[in-house]
């Protein structure tokens, strides 16, 4: 009687141990599907400074030729007032420079039933983009080139890779920072649970000193989202024939007001390679002089603060 | 009788099996023992990385001002201790570390230097802040009672893809952390935080190759929502620009 209750609780130990065993031994690694659905609405996370769009001549982060740096200084935003740049739209980089979330789908190729390729629907002023998933060829550098660009993809790693070419010159900040025709970008769109992280490589060789990098991640939604609002333009106060608003680059009279804002060194506003390195916190570690308390706009989610 | 043998049986020949190592029964059972993690590593992250800041800069390479917490969903019981932020008094108390904690540490301006420090221990240096982190792909035993570090304890997972495909990502958890800072000027995680981390490759046009830390900080004190970022680092072919620097609550 006695060893049978001591088998009893011997055996319960037993298969503890053998549990706690099997828990603590080494984890293999778990096994990812080479492809993920990547088809879902996928809400923006907005917990990372990608757009920087609040206040002109803000340049942080980039790597800008001298070309670059010029052309973005002659950008005044009353461009966008006049009726025939209203609806002009944002390049393929606005997928993780805008604040929208992403709504995508797949389409099959009804001989092969296989993913042909892949969409991210368009909103307001973002066109439509297209990842071509069936091997087609690039087309001719002299093809049509567009805000969206053309892209394929492929998966690798169990990331879904892409690239666009065939960019429409356009913007890769909204302050005006441009990107010219001639640049690619390559993606990866990686998908750990519902959180889907897209990584944007966009290099230029006209206007970008060195790549810019930009990640965002999203959220799968548990409901559709919907951008189907169209472009509709306005009299904004500029006439047709009115001349294009720009500044002469070395009189942008919004030089000096983001660096002000925050005493932020010039060479890191205006965009110079150097400053998005380690070794450049060395050089002002001892002439830098934070900004005064916050006190308006302090924990704004959104995209925009507030100019003093 | 016959039951009480049978059962005593069962006692020896199960804590006999209990007694011997995994890998001693897998090769008695003439199965291979159990890949290590390192063996196992469907990527190589081993090596040098540069901080690439091309997001959150105003966040990351100069201290924002005080009281200044965009972007980070916090509760409203961080608000007070954002706006209460003394670095002076942090550093008097050696608390000169706290921004270097596992909650904020990817995001700090710097080189990493990832090495094996054993087969299933994976090893992160950072010149920035001197700190070290430690991924162990075998979870140990309970570390309840433990006090709680910078750096925290992070069990880490290989998620590998499926054959013929190669490929894949490192998963990290960190918990039983010190108290730190998201960002230099203050804005808080509790000790009560939890740090989700997947580390995945990219390769680049040139050659090169990117890092990125897709990385999700929850905290049930001092967070609303999930604070995620995903820093990204450049690889280095060597550790020539290696630059060790203490930390720095002003700085």
């Amino acid at each position: 009687m006695l060893i049978d209750l001591v088998a009893r609780r011997s055996a319960l130990a037993l298969i503890v141990v053998l549990a706690a065993r099997t828990a603590f031994a080494q984890t293999g690694p778990a096994v990812l599907p080479s492809q993920f659905e990547f088809a879902g609405s996928w809400a923006p996370l907005a917990t990372e400074d990608v757009q920087n769009d609040s206040v002109p001549v803000d340049y942080l982060g980039l790597a800008l030729t001298e070309e670059g740096r010029t052309r973005a200084l002659s950008y005044d935003e009353s461009q966008k007032a006049m009726i025939e740049r209203q609806c002009q739209g944002w390049g393929a980089a606005y997928v993780v420079l805008g604040p929208f979330g992403l709504r995508t789908s797949s389409q099959s190729d009804p001989r092969t039933n296989r993913v042909a390729s892949y969409t991210i629907d368009a909103w307001e002023d973002w066109m439509t983009m297209t990842i071509w998933m069936d091997d087609r060829p690039r087309p001719s550098a002299n093809a049509l080139h567009t805000q969206a660009g053309f892209t394929t993809g492929r998966w690798e790693g169990g990331a879904l890779a892409a690239r666009t070419t065939h960019l429409k010159a356009g913007f890769i900040r909204k302050t005006g920072v441009p990107l010219s025709d001639q640049a690619t970008i390559d993606w990866r769109f990686f998908r750990h649970g519902d959180v889907l992280t897209v990584l944007m490589v966009a290099r230029d060789p006209v206007y970008l000193a060195e790549p810019e990098v930009v990640s965002k991640s999203f959220r799968l939604s548990k409901t559709p989202l919907d951008y189907r609002d169209p472009c509709v333009t306005g009299f904004e106060g500029r006439e047709p024939g009115d001349s294009v608003p720009h500044f002469p680059p070395d009189q942008n009279p919004f030089l000096d007001e983001f660096m002000k804002l925050y005493n932020l060194p010039r060479e890191a506003v205006l965009g110079y390679r150097d400053t998005l390195y380690p070794e450049y916190r060395k050089t002002i570690k001892d002439t830098y002089v934070p900004p005064p308390p916050c006190t308006a706009d302090c924990g704004v989610a959104g995209n925009f603060v507030r100019r003093r | 009788m016959r039951r009480s043998l049978v059962a005593a049986a069962v006692i020896v020949t199960a804590f006999s099996a209990v007694a011997v190592p995994v890998s001693v029964q897998a090769q008695r059972q003439g199965g291979v023992p159990p890949r290590s993690a390192r063996d196992a590593a469907p990527i190589d992250l081993t090596g040098y990385w540069v901080a690439y800041v091309t997001e959150n800069w105003r966040y990351r390479m100069v201290t924002p001002a005080k009281g200044e917490y965009r972007r980070i969903p916090v509760s409203p019981a961080a608000v007070p201790i954002v706006n209460a932020w003394d670095p002076l008094a942090d550093e008097r108390a050696g608390n000169q570390c706290k921004s270097y904690g596992a909650g904020g540490i990817m995001s700090v301006p710097g080189r990493l230097h990832i090495t094996w420090q054993d087969a299933d221990t994976l090893r992160i240096d950072t010149d920035a802040g001197t700190q070290t982190r430690l991924f162990r792909f075998t979870a140990r035993a309970s570390s309840s009672g433990t006090p709680p570090t910078w750096q925290g304890e992070s069990l880490a997972r290989w998620e590998a893809v499926a054959a013929p495909d190669r490929g894949g990502s490192l998963s990290v958890v960190t918990s039983n952390l010190r108290a730190g800072y998201l960002r230099k000027n203050g804005v808080p995680y509790s000790e009560r935080a939890t740090v989700s981390e997947h580390f995945d490759l990219a390769a680049l046009a040139d050659g090169g190759e990117l890092l990125l830390v897709n990385t999700i900080v929850e905290d049930p004190v001092y967070l609303n929502a999930p604070y995620v970022v995903s820093p990204h680092f450049k690889r280095e072919p060597d550790g020539s620009k290696w630059d060790p620097t203490p930390c720095s609550s002003t700085w």
